[in-house]
């Protein structure tokens, strides 16, 4: 049977999207890659998370405040329906500071960002350090650790969990998975596209390109120019330890299972998925700063992954205006998202165009003649 | 368990396991005197608890973790024996006071 939506793209991205589309009762096919691509959500650290987002582009602000809005719902659900469990907590998140010139920093970054604001209460407080210690319980932090931001709705899954979890739901709505698929070829023709796989052609009337980096090669087959490059960031996992953190912070965080997540960096090396040895330095120094005692925890692994990054970091939200029913999805923060992915942006593409709120998501505002 | 078939003389160490003093002989390692527990365990995994023992001998397979004088997930295997050190068994998850 033909489907109605091909999703390119089986990543947390294609497959938010292709399980809000399968829920919705339309027949979708999500089209994953292989174990050689680079998949960023593979790599993820897991967080969902809104505190710093935004500067420059109030509307991802409020996409992304919209999203976590969604996200208790949306794990609810997918939890039910699949009967795992994501370990979703959402009981906020920290920024650590050091230093009173750190402190000082972030709280001016996070007014400069409130004051673009367009919707919700600040989400967002400083807290100084006897707050802070307060929050925590019984953790010694670092002597320079003079407090943090806290944002009240930011939270943390697991990410990978969360990504079987929408492979498993998109099925259980009927909709169809192909493993090891990779589109070499897109074919517009009069009413729809046709798509070369390796040995085989697909056909659908729409689809949607959420290809993470390998999204521009086949945006350009339907007349789109998304500029995407890679961002590495590396991450270091610890042993299993009883439970010690309280809160998820940007870059450390326990998991559910109760290993210490400590991340990310991020490096402008192509598609260099390499782990480094400085990069490990610099992530552990960092984070004894913070919290001394886990100096005596034991690394298990370390890992990189590529971003998905744009030219200004926000996403692409985009339908071709010369190929109608084709859309593009490109995100770097696709677990935060992905609740937002699940439902608004299911729904508008189901209907064929993307809502005026997402025009600043368009990929034309890249399409600005260079000065020399 | 297993038990050392000559009496280390001169080179005997005594160390602690969970508290109690167990004698060992000067350059073997500390694996060597876990698999002498009467009990046959030396540590239990933090997932399923389940009880094991050193394994490899060679520091590749990680069963032998132990907290070495107050470090925690230490490959016992790969630590020679001195004397007056004190080896706790992990059991479950470690527990870090931070």
């Amino acid at each position: 049977m033909q489907p109605d939506i091909i999703v390119i793209g089986g990543g947390t991205v294609g497959a938010a999207l292709a399980y809000g589309l399968a829920r919705r009762h339309v027949a979708v096919q999500l089209l994953d890659g292989d174990d050689g691509d680079f998949r960023a959500a593979r790599a993820n650290f897991g967080l969902v998370w809104l505190q710093g987002k935004g500067l420059g582009l109030p509307a991802y602000q409020s996409l992304t405040r919209r999203s976590i809005g969604l996200w208790r719902g949306f794990c609810d659900q997918l939890e039910t329906e699949t009967g795992s469990a994501l370990s979703y907590q959402d009981e906020g998140g920290l920024v650590f500071c050091l230093g009173e010139q750190g402190y000082e920093d972030r709280r001016l970054a996070l007014m400069r960002l409130d004051n673009q604001r367009d919707e919700g209460d600040p989400a967002w407080e400083m807290l100084e350090r006897p707050a802070l210690e307060n929050l925590l319980g019984a953790i010694t932090l670092g002597p320079k650790v003079t407090g943090a931001s806290f944002g009240r709705t930011d939270g943390h899954v697991n990410p990978l969990l969360l990504l079987a979890a929408l492979h498993s739901g998109i099925k259980r709505y009927g909709g169809s998975i192909r493993y090891g698929a990779r589109v070499e070829r897109i074919m517009p023709d009069g009413n729809g596209f046709t798509l070369r796989l390796a040995g085989e052609t697909l056909k659908a009337p729409r689809i949607v390109i959420a290809a993470g980096l390998g999204s521009r090669d086949l945006a350009l087959q339907v007349g789109l120019d998304v500029p995407v490059r890679p961002q590495r960031g590396q991450v270091l996992v610890t042993e299993r330890i009883d439970p010690l953190l309280r809160l998820p912070a940007s870059g450390l965080r326990q998991t559910a299972e109760g290993t210490i997540m400590i991340g990310a960096t991020q490096e402008d090396c192509g598609y260099d998925v390499e782990t480094t040895a400085d990069a490990a330095a610099r992530l552990s120094r960092k984070t004894v700063e913070i919290i001394p005692a886990l100096a005596g925890l034991k690394l298990v692994r370390q890992w990189a992954g590529l971003r998905v990054m744009t030219p200004d970091s926000y996403p692409i939200y985009v339908q071709s205006e010369t190929h109608p029913g084709a859309f593009v999805t490109l995100c770097h923060s696709g677990v935060t998202l992905a609740a937002f992915h699940a439902d608004i942006l299911a729904q508008a593409i189901l209907g064929g165009a993307l809502p005026d709120f997402l025009s600043p998501f368009h990929q034309r505002r890249f399409d600005v003649p260079k000065v020399a | 368990m297993f038990r050392k078939l000559h009496d280390p003389g001169a080179n005997t160490v005594t160390v602690h396991v969970d508290g109690h003093a167990m004698t060992a002989e000067a350059g073997e390692s500390v694996a060597a005197v876990l698999l002498r527990l009467p009990e046959g365990w030396s540590r239990k995994t933090p997932v399923s608890h389940s009880p094991r023992a050193p394994f490899c001998m060679m520091g590749v397979c990680f069963e032998c973790l132990v907290e070495i004088d107050g470090q925690g997930s230490v490959q016992a295997c790969m630590t020679p024996v001195r004397d007056g050190m004190r080896i706790s068994r992990q059991t479950g998850r470690r527990s870090l006071s931070a």
